[in-house]
């Protein structure tokens, strides 16, 4: 294999070998280099296949934009697909492989698409596979998504870390050519608080790709002065390897840092990427042009690239992109390459100039006026072109410069379109406010002096602007040059979508003028570079092909990201146990010792049965109900929303956000609580206690507390400000259980302090400040969602297992059980209390039956609208018992309550099942529902359909209290 | 975006919930005769163009209501109160 490498000059450290893999084979190069310019040195044009044809691609450019040399980095976990081959850092051991190729890249049987390529117009997948219709979903489109697509993901998880981060400043610079630079040290020096991000690993922007000269030495060496100057600076940030990806509202930049992907693997504090969201006072926009390919045949041939990306090869990478250079351009900037190439020693056959004359000086290269390109000659690799008049120059290699586009990407996320400007023949920025400034050839401004002046003006934040640098301009004279119509071969527009010149007029002769419907009509635009080459061009094409301006045809939407941010950037830290955080209860430890098996609720662990030998999930929480009910259970309620509520209008306050009354609720007494939406629908339930005078703790649902809590804070905050009252979630301050059953008092009165538990002095829905266990502070409520003689008892959290345990060890001569939600829940349908399934934010008081609560003596939230006809309608569906009629038959939730008689569809809906247990004690399914006009109808049989698993069983409906409705094991 | 809160300082927007026009009033009438009051003040909303008061909850933060100013279009944001002192500066609320 011949060298590419030029025997001196670049900024690779030649005394630092590197070995690397490309598709299993083995190469070296150095430090500086990038896959891509080390490739070349190697010898090695041939990166990747196209998308659609399989055509074989070299590199198009040097940078960012970069559409074919795409290739999967790294194994394993850390693959990465579709990474520029132009933006991977060489280091030690790189693996990479090519894509969209099989069985390999040298040879590619997709490569065949390109031989029926007349097939392969524009809109082809929606013209062909039209037909039939039921083929579309079986058979084209599986085949069409195996043939597309290019690297394919990893399988494994990526075993490194990401961060993000914040930061704040003064002025962000955007880009650290000589634009960014000015900028960047005009505002420093006026001591702001200053970032200068780069998306390369070396600062310096174009001056590293060009020879210039700036104040008397090289630009490299003038950029080197000022970076030493800013980085010895306490106000300056440099930030080498970020890209700057999006321009948000209020200034807010986001910026990904490739900290670790330029080794082989990160150390182990260190993560591979850094996600950052900038916050600048003020940015510029120093982003620099990027320069167009021209659409002539073959234009995607290996060895043919961007006349500044070969340039760049060969002055920062001493890589030759070929051996002998024709140089094809519509701009002056094309004879830098012809001049620089000679410099280095690589012949330049010739410059094929699309124009009469220049001022431009082609040093000594023989310049080919009026002509262009037409067609490239050769498979794999270059062997030669063809011109316009029909003669042939033998090359292997082709710059092309079809002239130089502002990258004003940012500039445009926030909506802003850019304008045309004929002088450069580029889109340029829109006006984006004070705040953020684009600068330099970002700006349209493309001769280097234009670029410091700007750059010093921008970056000054006070004061006067630093004095700006001597240099020498480049000539930049451009003339139109899109599509070189005599073409014989594939002239291409899109690379990595393979849209070429002609599927653009085609698109517009049938109908898809607008530059966006073009745009998806062609895929023009629509690859992982989004259109950063291609697209002018294909705007360009389209104004000619429509007759309207470029202003007339105009920019597809720009919007973030401006290059492809990893997944793993964005998640950052917060993956696996870190996504989101796990709520375990005070007592979940005494829980997780009686083998509860626990049941995610929200973010919350409740234990839901505690199974026994043998037990399944239903004997294990029957069981439990069934001791409870003849003995003594406990329970953890921790999970209930517990807020305290203190203060001189603490009752008036309750008495606003309930519809019940709580302000004449005497001091040591509990009350059950409903509150409703402004809409008059119920909203949440509980039941609330009164402490003392102006101290109230209330208790809201597990899945509405933070809800109830943002209420509240909103109905005192805008509501009724006036009101003297303080509250505060104390949720997880406070263990709480439940215990139930005929010997939760015998049990309790062993563990309390000094209190003859009775029921004179701990009468039903009493709720004391007591203590336990010899001097620990306990809250005893006696309340009963079971429908037993119950308890709560509150502890401080961190006293929870322990009296937990306690209790366990007291109630053990009694046979006591820990229960858990699901035995919780059966206990509560048995009794016919409301709850989740009931309060649905569909349901009004009435409907639960619960309309007596609603008090009509005071304001309170829903109160008016609740009076809404609708709502009081008597044939509204409200809450009732449902039993199948046969004790042996199932009876689903969701199934619907159907008329006798009716034939089963929706039209005949009379309401649905909401809740549904097997009880017990009745030995039996039993759920409630809510049915129309439901209080009318118990008795009535009726059918319970479930259309949904095809089932159908007669029910009968009846009180929802199913279970001891005289209520006298509560009072026993 | 960002937003200053009165309590916390200029504060990121993920930190807060928001609730949506300012503007509306709760009825002080607890009679059946204001429920065309009432049904505009539980669904009637403006969505305009440009300059709006909305509530925001400070949720991430100090848990304070709070009604910022914002431009719809730009989201430029002009002013953010308490809700309590936007509540005065309304003319007191029910």
């Amino acid at each position: 294999m011949t060298s590419y490498r030029l025997p001196k000059g670049g900024l690779i450290d030649r005394a630092t070998t590197l070995n690397f893999k490309f598709d299993g084979k083995s190469f070296t190069g150095h430090a500086g280099d990038t896959l891509a310019s080390a490739l070349i040195a190697n010898g090695v044009h041939l990166m990747g296949r196209s998308f659609k044809y399989h055509r074989p691609r070299g590199v198009i450019s040097a940078g960012a934009s970069e559409p074919n040399a795409l290739v999967e980095l790294r194994e394993g976990g850390r693959k990465e697909a579709n990474t520029r081959a132009t933006m991977i850092e060489l280091y030690d051991g790189l693996t990479a492989k090519s894509q969209n190729r099989w069985p390999s890249l040298d040879f590619d049987i997709g490569a065949i698409n390109s031989l029926v390529s007349s097939m392969f117009v524009a809109g082809f997948y929606y013209k062909t596979f039209m037909w039939p219709k039921s083929f579309w979903e079986k058979i084209y489109e599986p085949i069409i998504r195996r043939a597309a697509g290019l690297g394919t993901a990893s399988r494994e998880a990526d075993p490194d870390k990401y961060e993000k981060s914040y930061a704040h400043c003064d002025l962000l610079v955007i880009g650290s050519g000589p634009t960014g630079l000015m900028a960047a040290l005009a505002a420093a020096r006026s001591g702001g608080r200053v970032i200068l991000a780069d998306e390369s690993s070396r600062l310096g922007g174009s001056l590293l790709d060009e020879r210039e000269e700036i104040d008397g030495v090289s630009g490299l060496e003038w950029a080197e002065g000022v970076i030493a100057e800013l980085s010895a600076m306490p106000n300056v940030t440099l930030m080498p390897r970020a890209t700057v990806f999006g321009w948000y509202d209020g200034n807010i930049f986001g910026a990904v840092e490739r900290v670790n992907d330029h080794v082989l693997a990160p150390s182990v504090h260190e993560p591979r990427q850094r996600y950052w969201r900038i916050i600048a006072k003020r940015a510029v926009l120093a982003a620099g042009a990027e320069e167009r390919p021209v659409a002539f045949g073959g234009n995607d041939i290996p060895g043919v690239m961007l006349a500044s990306a070969m340039r760049t090869y060969a002055n920062r990478y001493a890589a030759a992109a070929g051996k002998s250079v024709v140089v094809f351009t519509g701009n002056d900037s094309g004879y830098r390459t012809a001049r620089d190439m000679k410099a280095h020693g690589v012949h330049v056959e010739a410059i094929v100039d699309s124009r009469g004359g220049t001022k431009a000086d082609a040093g000594g290269v023989p310049v080919l006026r009026g002509r262009m390109i037409a067609d490239v000659s050769g498979g794999k690799a270059v062997t030669g072109i063809t011109l316009d008049d029909h003669t042939h120059l033998a090359c292997d290699a082709v710059a092309m410069s079809g002239g130089w586009s502002p990258v004003v990407n940012l500039a445009c996320h926030r909506g802003a379109k850019p304008s045309w400007n004929d002088t450069i023949l580029g889109f340029v920025a829109p006006d984006v406010g004070k705040d953020f400034i684009v600068a330099g050839s970002a700006a349209g401004r493309m001769l280097l002096s234009e670029c410091l002046a700007d750059g010093a003006k921008a970056g000054t934040l006070k004061g006067r602007a630093p004095a700006i640098p001597k240099c020498r301009d480049e000539a930049f004279a451009v003339s139109p040059l899109w599509w070189v119509r005599q073409a014989q071969g594939k002239a291409f527009i899109d690379y990595q979508n393979d849209s070429i010149a002609k599927d653009l007029p085609l698109a517009a002769r049938e109908g898809y003028r607008d530059i966006e419907l073009a745009k998806r009509y062609t895929t023009t635009g629509m690859a992982t570079d989004q259109g950063k080459l291609g697209n002018v061009n294909a705007i360009a094409i389209l104004a000619e092909a429509t007759g309207r301006s470029m202003d007339q045809v105009g920019t597809t939407t720009f919007r973030p990201f401006y290059t492809p941010v990893a997944f793993g950037a964005f998640a950052g830290p917060f993956t696996g146990h870190h996504f989101q955080p796990v709520r375990k209860t005070p007592l979940h430890d005494w829980a997780d010792e009686l083998g509860a098996v626990f049941v995610e609720t929200g973010l919350w662990m409740r234990s839901s049965w505690f199974p026994r030998e043998g037990e399944d999930w239903l004997a294990s929480a029957s069981r439990e109900v069934v001791a409870t009910r003849e003995r003594v259970g406990i329970c953890d309620v921790s999970t209930l929303g517990k807020i305290d509520v203190q203060g001189k209008d603490a009752g008036a306050f309750l008495d606003r956000l309930y519809c019940n009354t709580f302000s004449t609720l005497a001091v040591g007494k509990a009350r059950y609580g409903l509150m409703l939406r402004e809409d008059g629908v119920v909203y949440d339930d509980g039941t609330t206690s009164r402490l003392a005078e102006d101290h109230y703790v209330m208790t809201t649902t597990t899945a509405n507390a933070a809800k109830v809590m943002a209420q509240m804070e909103f109905a005192h905050q805008a509501l009724f400000p006036d009101l003297d009252v303080t509250y505060v979630s104390v949720t997880e301050q406070w263990a709480q259980m439940a215990i139930a059953g005929p010997k939760s008092r015998a049990t309790i009165q062993k563990i309390v302090d000094g209190l003859e538990m009775n029921d004179q002095t701990v009468p039903y829905m009493a709720a004391l400040d007591i203590s336990v266990l010899g001097g620990v502070p306990a809250r005893l409520f006696r309340l009963s969602f079971s429908g037993e003689h119950a308890y709560e008892l509150a502890v401080p959290a961190d006293y929870g297992n322990m009296v937990a345990r306690a209790i366990m060890q007291a109630g053990a001569e009694f046979g006591i059980v820990p229960y858990g939600v699901e035995a919780l829940s059966i206990m509560r349908i048995e009794k016919g209390h409301v709850a989740g399934g009931e309060l649905n934010g569909t349901t009004t008081a009435a409907d639960l039956g619960l309309g007596k609560m609603m008090s009509t003596k005071k304001d309170y939230i829903g109160r008016v609208m609740a009076g809404r006809e609708g709502l009081v309608d008597p044939q509204r569906q409200c809450a009732v018992g449902i039993r199948p009629m046969n004790a042996d038959d199932r009876i689903r939730s969701g199934a619907h309550i159907l008329t006798q008689g009716d034939k089963p569809s929706m039209a005949n809906d009379q309401g649905y099942i909401t809740s549904v247990a097997w009880s017990p004690m009745l030995e039996m399914c039993i759920g409630l529902a809510l049915v129309a006009n439901g209080r009318a109808r118990h008795g009535e049989v009726v059918q319970v359909w479930d259309g949904l698993r095809g089932h159908k069983v007669e029910g009968v409906i009846c009180d929802p209290v199913h279970f001891d409705k005289e209520n006298r094991r509560l009072h026993a | 975006m960002l937003i200053a809160c009165p309590h916390c300082g200029t504060r990121p927007v993920e930190e807060f919930t928001f609730l949506g026009d300012a503007s509306v009033k709760r009825p002080t009438s607890t009679d059946p005769s204001s429920m065309e009051q009432w049904h505009d003040y539980v669904y009637l909303r403006n969505n305009p163009k440009g300059r709006f008061d909305e509530y925001v909850h400070h949720s991430g933060g100090c848990r304070a209501w709070l009604v910022i100013s914002r431009d719809t279009a730009t989201h430029e944001v002009f002013g953010c109160v308490t809700a309590r002192d936007h509540g005065k500066a309304k003319g007191g609320v029910a």
